[in-house]
């Protein structure tokens, strides 16, 4: 045991720093994450002053805010003008889940003509304002954390908001899914039992989840840093996917992140071409 | 420390064990304390839990490997100890994937430290192959032997009582022969066990290889060795040792790899690498961690955790601007250069007991003892050109398992 002497105060320790949260175009499913830590809320809110969360209270208060945890895509004018003015009014930024770090499941819109969908999915196709694309919030605005996930993973939004009060770096890990697999003791599904399986090139955050179920997992972490995606397709193949199951499985949440990017990958409106080997 | 002290001459212990004796083992190693673990099957796979009688063992289970490849099989002779290395190292006990190193608090005076206290747990391994022993040495004269002996890995260690089994069915991708071992106990086991699995007749010929070896065989009910079943396990340990179905190649690793750094075969495995890092955490010697320190909401209480890390995490040798290694071949290079070259000059022995798990676990089948020979045939065509003769075998002699 050894002793030290406390370090003195922050100058505004008695401020509580404050946090919005963002929603952009998403499901909300990252953001209840937020109501989801049922156990650490009361601490958080003593900690922190939930300044504006429309989805947990109609008490708003104006910016600016000490952190901003921005959920959703930017897929609207009106919305990449919001990005702006959150980034504004926001000392740190945190883009959480998949639509904010990669575009997300609307992202897929990138791949097929957006007039075409319009017209055919809404009958008043005039009153539909929307962008050809789906994008993050760093295709915008400077972000200052990314958090991966489809959702996001409720101990890694603790670790961040955690790791943002005490001032240092959050530790979540960028390895493959085949750290979390090896270090909760599952037995590998693509050797064991020929299941395909994107963990070699996922981000680690969700524990390895799925392959603890035996089943492949679906990469909705999206890529890790340098993922090799050419290196697995050979087994994707092999484990019986073909080339469009094999652009199937790579677009889901993360369908335009780099890594994930299918080489030479068909749109959605030519479903029948071979992915190049 | 005690496990590998001498056997005591005891008065001629029963050593013929049958499924009832094994049972019997496994229940008198749990009342002396130990938490019993050993092989089963789980998910399609043998994997190492904890067993609370003989009946868990994976009886009639066989395995079929392949670089990149899995399976299980039925066997026909209802062996316990038939399968090759599964999917898990028993480092996974010893030098567990996340430990707390301590925790502080601070109160409105100071700040405290505490060093973590909680008791390590006791072990009892049970059908650890001679691979797997050998192992647990080379981890030994890691973690164990340096200047600064970890201790979350010592207390494991010092507990832990070894059950070997001798191996009798090596897998297609298994090499200890040609990496130094070989299908027979070496020293460092408290009990060793020979699987004789014959219809009508399966038994396993124990002997004691330290005193509370022998302390724990004297209890257990069982028949003493006759020349038949001593001379079928020898048989078959024997046989063992000519069925390996991989081999290195018989040249100096560590001059091969210290001559093959500037290699293009590197970038060739790069390209076939996921960097996944499978490789590195099947490994059963494979030793590297990180530190993470994390404080909770308050901020008012923080931890320092350490988890298995690798060489193949681009953060791993993420220094000032970036990682060190960021290409696929900078880090397979550093793995293998280490595990089969460095490790030498660092530990006194090579970092490979051949167990085989890097090549079956790496999901796109990367094969070192296919690897190796390219960069030995590159080393040897290199020094027929040049004229000059390819290095002697100088890598020191590896000294002998156990803690000392």
């Amino acid at each position: 045991m050894a002793t030290a002497a406390t370090p003195a105060p922050p100058p505004d320790a008695a401020r509580r720093p404050s946090l919005a949260v963002w929603k952009l175009a998403s499901c909300d499913g990252c953001q209840l994450t937020l109501l989801d830590c049922e156990d650490e809320l009361l601490a958080l809110a003593e900690r922190i002053d939930i300044a504006h969360f429309p989805e947990m209270s109609r008490r708003s208060v104006d910016g600016p805010y000490d952190v901003s945890l921005v959920e959703g895509s930017v897929t609207t004018a009106a919305d990449a003008e919001r990005i702006r003015e959150i980034r504004a009014v926001s000392r740190h930024l945190v883009a959480i889940g998949a639509c904010a770090t990669a575009g997300g499941i609307q992202a897929l819109r990138d791949f097929a003509d957006i007039d075409e969908f319009v017209s055919v999915v809404y009958a008043r196709p005039e009153y539909i304002d929307t962008l050809a694309r789906a994008t993050p919030a760093a295709a915008h605005v400077p972000v200052d954390f990314e958090l991966r996930g489809c959702p996001i993973d409720r101990r890694q939004l603790l670790e961040v908001i955690g790791a943002f009060l005490a001032g240092r770096r959050p530790q979540i890990p960028s390895h493959s899914v085949c750290f979390e697999c090896k270090a909760r003791g599952t037995t590998c599904v693509t050797v064991a039992q020929g299941t395909p399986c994107l963990g070699p090139i996922t981000h680690a955050g969700c524990g390895a989840l799925c392959p603890a179920y035996d089943r492949g997992c679906y990469g909705c972490f999206g890529p890790k840093p340098d993922a090799d995606l050419p290196a697995l397709l050979p087994l994707l193949r092999r484990d019986g996917m073909d080339a469009p199951a094999v652009t199937r499985f790579l677009r889901t949440f993360n369908a335009t992140a780099p890594g994930f990017a299918v080489p030479d990958g068909p749109g959605d409106d030519e479903p029948d071409r071979e992915a190049a080997p | 420390m005690e496990n590998v002290t001498p056997a005591a001459p005891t008065p001629d212990p029963a050593t013929v064990l049958d499924r009832t004796g094994l049972d019997a083992l496994i229940r008198e190693l749990a009342a002396r304390g130990y938490t019993v673990v050993g092989p089963t099957e789980r998910n399609g796979a043998v994997v190492l839990a904890e067993l609370a009688g003989a009946d868990e063992l994976p009886w009639g289970v066989g395995t079929d490997t392949d670089a990149g490849r899995y399976r299980t099989t039925a066997r026909a002779d209802g062996a316990a100890f038939a399968h090759s290395a599964g999917p898990q190292p028993w480092k996974r006990f010893l030098h567990p994937p996340r430990v707390r190193e301590w925790s502080a608090e601070r109160t409105d005076q100071e700040l405290v430290f505490r060093a973590e206290t909680s008791p390590a747990p006791s072990y009892a391994f049970l059908g650890v192959r001679p691979c797997d022993l050998r192992a647990i040495a080379v981890q030994d004269r890691v973690l164990a032997y340096g200047a600064r002996p970890d201790s979350a890995y010592t207390a494991r260690r010092r507990g832990a009582f070894i059950v070997a089994a001798e191996c009798t069915e090596p897998g297609a991708a298994c090499f200890c022969v040609s990496a130094g071992g070989g299908p027979a106990a070496g020293p460092g086991y408290d009990l060793v066990l020979t699987e004789v699995a014959e219809p009508g007749d399966h038994r396993f010929w124990a002997r004691a290889g330290s005193e509370r070896g022998a302390e724990v065989l004297a209890v257990l009910p069982g028949r003493h060795a006759d020349s038949r079943t001593v001379n079928a396990a020898r048989t078959a340990v024997d046989a063992a040792r000519d069925r390996m179905g991989r081999s290195l190649p018989d040249v100096d690793l560590h001059a091969l790899m210290a001559g093959s750094r500037g290699s293009a075969h590197w970038d060739d495995i790069a390209q076939r690498c996921l960097t996944c890092g499978n490789c590195t955490l099947v490994c059963p010697t494979c030793y590297c961690t990180t530190s993470e320190e994390v404080t909770d909401l308050t901020g008012d209480h923080a931890e320092r955790w350490r988890r298995w890390d690798s060489c193949f995490d681009l953060d791993f040798s993420y220094l000032h601007g970036g990682p060190v290694r960021s290409t696929g071949a900078d880090r397979y290079r550093q793995w293998l250069t280490h595990k089969l070259g460095t490790w030498h000059d660092q530990f006194g022995s090579s970092g490979c007991v051949g167990c085989g798990r890097c090549v079956v676990w790496c999901p796109v089948g990367i094969d070192l003892t296919k690897e190796i020979p390219v960069f030995a045939a590159e080393r040897a065509e290199s020094a027929a050109a040049t004229g000059t003769a390819p290095e002697p075998r100088t890598a020191a002699p590896e000294h002998d398992g156990g803690l000392a």
